[in-house]
């Protein structure tokens, strides 16, 4: 995650990245170490064929430069020849780092020239291609637009919900009864949200070190994974609905029927969102439970209110009907 | 609830019929859109009759429901033409039984 104090993403970084399985980039530094605090500013690669063989127009320096087989190949064949004048060239650019494939490693005289100019040069053994999707698909969420918000998320029935809402209005105490009955907890008091590919809302604690603690009212800071153990946490989840908690307003209407959707607006996406009034009596828990097996619904295409209301209108039609028949006094 | 069929008022008039506690407002209107009392009607007719501290009913025939009742109100079965009678009780009955009557006078702000 990039350094929060500094807001930099550096090569260091990078290399620090906790990855797992299928993200694993398995980059080492073999050079160049002094250049590791260099910044990465944008989420994209570059392949440098084109800057070895002299033509600098255009040339995206400020991305990772990923040398394959090819421009391995080409290094080389410039090591034969002597021709490593080209090297410096490539070097005069603050270039954030080079990337080797394949386990591929440079000539000296490249390696020299990387330390002379500080760049950091780094190896993996994926190919060329797994690391350019793997690395972009990491550099785009670190480069995600992101923000936090004071809220619980909690993972219900597989629905990601963040629970928004005044302090004390029994936010924590909800997800507390919520992984109770077996759902889990993603966030506790400040999620911290990443829109990725434009479309989807990331939501996961905005501390480690926090993790998975609630802070209940009366009963202090509470370990969620030492209590109800790993089953009832869970990393980050999406966000797929957003209820609003909120003390019960008598003279504010509240959705009696559901037909029409509420949405809210979170880093340009929408995600639908409910109000739902607090009052002493009513069970938070198992109306959030309803409501995420509600959208689940929604989701597979039964939409209950207006099913339901389109049920009604056949009836008062049919009922119409009727009249008609019994009245034709009246209508015809 | 169901109560012996009586003579249906004439529509549109406002009455008041004695109760135990004093008079009640009546009033009779007809559904006069298209679809009939279906979900966002009924929501209205609700929110509406919430606003009141009156007890509200409304009565198709000789079904009697709660006005504040969501559910109630779409079982009536009100479809277009149908008579529906508003009785209201309360220190508020004159204005409850106004505002239903609006409501049903505005179609609903349907059609």
């Amino acid at each position: 995650m990039p350094n929060k104090d500094e807001n930099r993403f550096t090569v260091l970084d990078l290399l620090d990245l906790d990855l797992k399985e299928q993200n694993t980039l398995n980059l080492r530094c073999i050079g160049g170490r002094k250049g590791l605090p260099r910044e990465i500013t944008t989420p994209d690669l570059n392949r440098p064929g084109l800057a070895l063989s002299g033509f600098y127009e255009s040339f995206a320096w400020q991305r990772l430069q990923i040398f394959g087989r090819g421009e391995n190949a080409y290094l080389k064949m410039l090591a034969e020849q002597g021709n490593v004048e080209i090297y410096e060239k490539l070097f005069s650019y603050p270039i954030p780092c080079c990337i080797f494939t394949h386990n591929l490693a440079p000539s000296k005289a490249f390696f020299d020239a990387a330390e002379r100019a500080e760049c950091p040069i780094l190896q993996t053994d994926l190919t060329s291609s797994e690391f350019s999707s793997r690395v972009l698909r990491v550099l785009l969420d670190i480069f995600a637009p992101q923000t936090s918000i004071h809220g619980v998320l909690v993972e219900v029935y597989g629905i990601g919900i963040l629970l928004t809402g005044d302090s004390g209005v029994g936010k924590s105490e909800t997800a507390l009864e919520l992984i109770e009955r077996g759902h889990r907890l993603v966030a506790d008091d400040v999620v911290e949200i990443r829109c990725v590919n434009g479309s989807i809302l990331m939501g996961q604690g905005a501390n480690k070190v926090i993790g998975h603690h609630m802070e209940i009212r009366g009963l202090g800071i509470i370990n969620i994974t030492h209590l109800f153990g790993v089953g009832a946490i869970r990393d980050k989840k999406q966000i797929q609905l957003v209820c609003e908690l909120e003390e019960w307003d008598s003279t504010k209407v509240y959705d009696r029927i559901g037909t029409e959707e509420m949405t809210t607006e979170i880093l340009g996406v929408h995600v639908p969102k409910l109000e739902i009034p607090v009052k002493p009596g009513r069970n938070i828990p198992i109306i959030i439970e309803t409501a995420s097996m509600n959208e689940r619904l929604k989701k597979m295409g039964y939409h209950s209110a207006k099913e339901f209301n389109q049920n009604v209108l056949r009836w008062l039609e049919s009922e119409n009907a009727r009249a008609l028949y019994f009245n034709r006094d009246d209508y015809l | 609830m169901s109560r012996a069929p009586r003579a249906a008022p004439e529509i549109g008039s406002r009455t008041a019929a004695l109760t135990e506690e004093g008079y009640m407002t009546e009033v009779t209107v007809t559904i006069s859109n298209r679809a009939g009392i279906h979900a966002r009607p009924a929501a209205l007719i609700v929110q509406t009759a919430s606003k009141f501290a009156s007890k509200i009913w409304l009565e198709k025939g000789s079904d009697r429901i709660n006005a504040k009742s969501i559910m109630g109100i779409i079982t009536l079965g009100a479809s277009f033409g149908t008579p529906i009678h508003i009785m209201a009780d309360g220190v508020d009955e004159a204005e409850a039984a106004a505002a239903i009557q609006t409501l049903f006078d505005s179609k609903f702000e349907e059609d």
